[in-house]
C-alpha cells in the first residue's frame, strides 16, 4: 500500500451513471487490485477497482450508486485526491493455463481489462464475456476488442448481444437450456469444461455464484464488501473461506474457486 | 524542547498517543508504513478466550464525521494471540502493550487477563466491558455498576498488571460506573467506547448494518467523549485514557485538559493510516503554540 496524492486528468461519463476517471501518478497496480479514495466531507474512503495502470497513470471506472460516487463524479480535472493505492491481493496470473475466460458483470468489468492486458503479455489470449442490464450501461466493449480479443456481450433486457445473463453466453451449462450463444464446442465433447480452461470473474455476488456453478474449471472470483479502512486493520470486510477467515480488502478481493464458501 | 512524556500507573510513555483497540489490529498493517516505536504504547485487537468470526457483513456504515461498525470482536482467540500475533508484533514493536480483553462471563475476562498479564510486553490490561456490538456480551457488564465492579474484582485478582476498565458511553450516568470500578480496585479507566448507532439504506429501506446496530466513532463523537472524560475526571482519582474521535494533536491536548493522562486514536487510523504518526509529529508544535512545556502539567487543566 502507498498513500499518494493523485491529480484528476479526466473524469467523463462513458455510459448511464458510469464514469471513467484518469489519475496522474505512478501507475503501480496488479490486475484485480483497488484504490481507496478520500472524499471531501465524507469520513470513509471509497474503494474502486483499477481498470488500467500504465506509466504515470491510473484509470478507474465507477458507477454512481451513492453519496460517495455522486461526489466523485463532480470532481473536475486538476483536482488532487488523497488515494491509497496497491490494495488487495489481485488476480494470480502465474498459472499453467492456456485459454482463460474473463467474465465481468456491469462495473465488475473494469479490473478484467488490466487483467486481459497482462494475460496477453504472457502470451495467453483470453475470451471475454461481459454482462449488463441494458445497452446503455455497456462499458469497455471496444477497449477489449482493441486488444484483439473476442468479446461476447449479454444484456438482461436483450437490447444488445445475447439476451440474458453471462452464463447464457458462457454456454457451458451442460444440459441446461438457454446456452444461446455459447462458444464453439462449449457444451459437447469437453466434459463440461467448455472452450476455456480457467475462469476469472468480477461482478455482483449473484453473478459470481452463477459463474461458479456453471463452470467446472478452476478460477478466481473477485468479491465486493463494504470496507472501513481497505488495508486490513478494521476487520470490517471479513468473510469465511474454506481456509479460515479472510479480509476481502487484504487476502481478497480475489478468492480462488477452492476457498470460496457461498 | 517540549516534554511529551506521560505516566500511566507507573508506566512511563514517551508520548500519550496510543492506537485504540480494534482500529490497529496487531500492528502488522501499520508496521509496513512507519516505525511503530514512535508510539507511546499500542492497544491491540480485543481478545476473547475463543476465536470469534464476529458479526455478519455489512459491518461498516458511513456517518456524518464518523463511521459505524459492528465487527463483533472478530479475533483469533487467546491462544493464537499469545502464540502467533504477539510474537510477530514483538519483532517490530518494543514499547508497552495495552492488552484489550473481552468476555462473556467474569471467568472469561479473568482467563484472558491471567494469560496476557504474564507477558512481559503487556503494560496494561484494558477490560472492554462496554462493546455494544456483541449480543448478550459487553452491554450487560458495562451498563450495570455491580456487574462492572464484579468484572473489575475478578480481573484484579488474577494479575499484578495495572487494570484499566474501558467504559461504555451508552449509560445514563457514566460517573456511577466509573466510581464503582474505582471502588472495586481498578487502576485506571479508558473512555469512551463507541456510541450505539445505526443507518438505514433509503433504496432498500433496511438497516445498512447486518447487525442493525453498531458503534459510532470518529470526530462526530469527540465532544461527547470530551464531556464524559471531564465528568469522570471529577468523579474519580485514578488515571483516565481518553478516546473518542481524537484526530489531531490539538484534540490530544483538549482531551488531556479535560482530564486524560493519555489518549487513544481509533477511527482516524482507518481514514488516514498515518494518523498516529502525524499526530505524534505535530504534537510538539501544537504544545509550543499553546505554551505547554510539559504535557503532563496540563492533565485536567480545564478543571482548575
Amino acid at each position: 500500500m502507498e498513500k499518494m496524492l493523485l491529480k484528476v486528468t479526466e473524469n467523463v461519463k462513458i455510459a448511464k451513471n458510469i464514469y471513467r476517471m484518469r489519475l496522474a501518478g505512478e501507475g503501480k497496480a496488479k490486475p484485480g487490485q483497488f484504490v481507496n479514495i478520500m472524499l471531501g466531507g465524507l469520513f470513509l474512503r471509497r474503494p474502486i477497482s483499477v481498470c488500467d495502470a500504465a506509466e504515470g497513470e491510473f484509470t478507474i471506472i465507477y458507477k454512481v450508486v451513492g453519496r460517495g460516487t455522486e461526489l466523485l463524479a463532480t470532481y473536475p480535472t486538476g483536482k488532487v485526491l488523497d488515494v491509497l493505492t496497491g490494495l488487495g491481493n489481485g488476480y494470480d496470473i502465474n498459472l499453467d493455463i492456456m485459454r482463460p475466460l474473463l467474465v465481468g458483470g456491469g462495473v465488475g468489468s473494469p479490473p478484467l481489462y488490466l487483467l486481459a492486458k497482462r494475460l496477453f503479455e504472457l502470451g495467453k489470449t483470453p475470451r471475454v464475456v461481459l454482462g449488463f442490464n441494458t445497452a446503455s450501461e455497456i462499458i469497455l466493449e471496444n477497449e477489449f476488442r482493441d486488444l484483439g480479443l473476442e468479446v461476447n456481450i449479454t444484456t438482461i433486457d436483450g437490447s444488445r448481444g445475447t439476451r440474458g445473463f453471462v452464463t447464457d453466453a458462457i454456454g457451458c451449462l451442460s444440459g441446461v437450456e438457454g446456452a444461446k450463444e455459447g462458444f464453439a464446442g462449449a457444451v459437447e465433447g469437453a466434459e463440461g469444461t467448455g472452450d476455456f480452461d480457467y475462469v476469472f470473474a468480477c461482478g455482483p455476488e449473484a453473478m459470481l455464484r452463477a459463474v461458479y456453478d456453471a463452470t467446472q474449471v478452476d478460477g478466481q472470483f473477485s468479491f465486493e464488501e463494504r470496507m472501513g479502512c481497505g488495508f486490513g486493520a478494521c476487520m470490517g470486510c471479513s468473510c469465511k473461506t474454506r481456509y479460515g477467515y479472510k479480509r476481502i480488502c487484504t487476502e481478497g478481493p480475489v478468492l480462488k474457486r477452492g476457498e470460496i464458501i457461498w | 524542547m517540549v516534554d511529551t512524556s506521560v505516566t500511566l500507573s507507573g508506566l512511563r510513555l514517551d508520548n500519550p498517543v496510543i492506537p485504540a483497540s480494534g482500529a490497529f489490529g496487531f500492528g502488522a498493517e501499520f508496521a509496513k508504513l512507519y516505525d511503530l516505536n514512535i508510539l507511546g504504547a499500542l492497544a491491540f485487537k480485543g481478545t476473547t478466550v475463543e476465536p470469534r468470526f464476529g458479526n455478519p457483513t455489512p459491518r461498516i456504515a458511513e456517518a456524518p464525521m464518523g463511521m459505524i461498525n459492528s465487527v463483533g470482536l472478530q479475533n483469533p482467540g487467546l491462544e493464537a494471540v499469545i502464540n502467533e500475533e504477539l510474537p510477530k508484533l514483538s519483532e517490530v514493536f518494543h514499547k508497552p502493550l495495552v492488552a484489550n480483553i473481552s468476555g462473556f462471563s467474569a471467568e472469561e475476562y479473568a482467563a484472558c487477563a491471567k494469560a496476557l498479564g504474564k507477558l512481559p510486553q503487556v503494560g496494561i490490561i484494558e477490560v472492554n466491558i462496554s462493546c455494544p456490538n456483541v449480543h448478550g456480551g459487553g452491554m450487560s457488564f458495562g451498563v450495570d455498576s455491580k456487574l462492572a465492579a464484579t468484572v473489575t474484582r475478578e480481573v484484579k485478582a488474577v494479575t499484578t498488571k495495572p487494570v484499566y476498565i474501558k467504559l461504555s458511553p451508552n449509560v445514563t450516568d457514566i460517573t456511577e460506573i466509573a466510581t464503582a470500578c474505582e471502588e472495586a480496585g481498578a487502576d485506571g479507566l479508558s473512555l469512551i467506547n463507541t456510541l450505539s448507532a445505526m443507518r438505514i439504506d433509503l433504496k432498500t429501506r433496511k438497516p445498512v448494518l447486518a447487525n442493525t446496530f453498531g458503534g459510532l466513532s470518529g470526530p462526530a463523537i469527540f465532544p461527547v467523549a470530551l464531556r464524559m472524560v471531564y465528568q469522570v475526571y471529577e468523579a474519580v482519582s485514578i488515571p483516565i485514557i481518553g478516546m473518542g474521535g481524537v484526530s489531531s494533536a490539538e484534540d490530544v491536548i483538549e482531551m488531556m485538559l479535560a482530564g486524560a493522562s493519555a489518549v487513544q486514536i481509533g477511527a482516524a487510523n482507518l481514514r488516514n493510516p498515518f494518523a498516529c504518526a502525524d499526530i505524534i509529529r505535530e504534537l510538539p508544535r501544537a504544545m509550543e503554540k499553546y505554551g505547554i512545556n510539559r504535557l503532563e502539567d496540563i492533565i485536567g487543566g480545564a478543571h482548575r
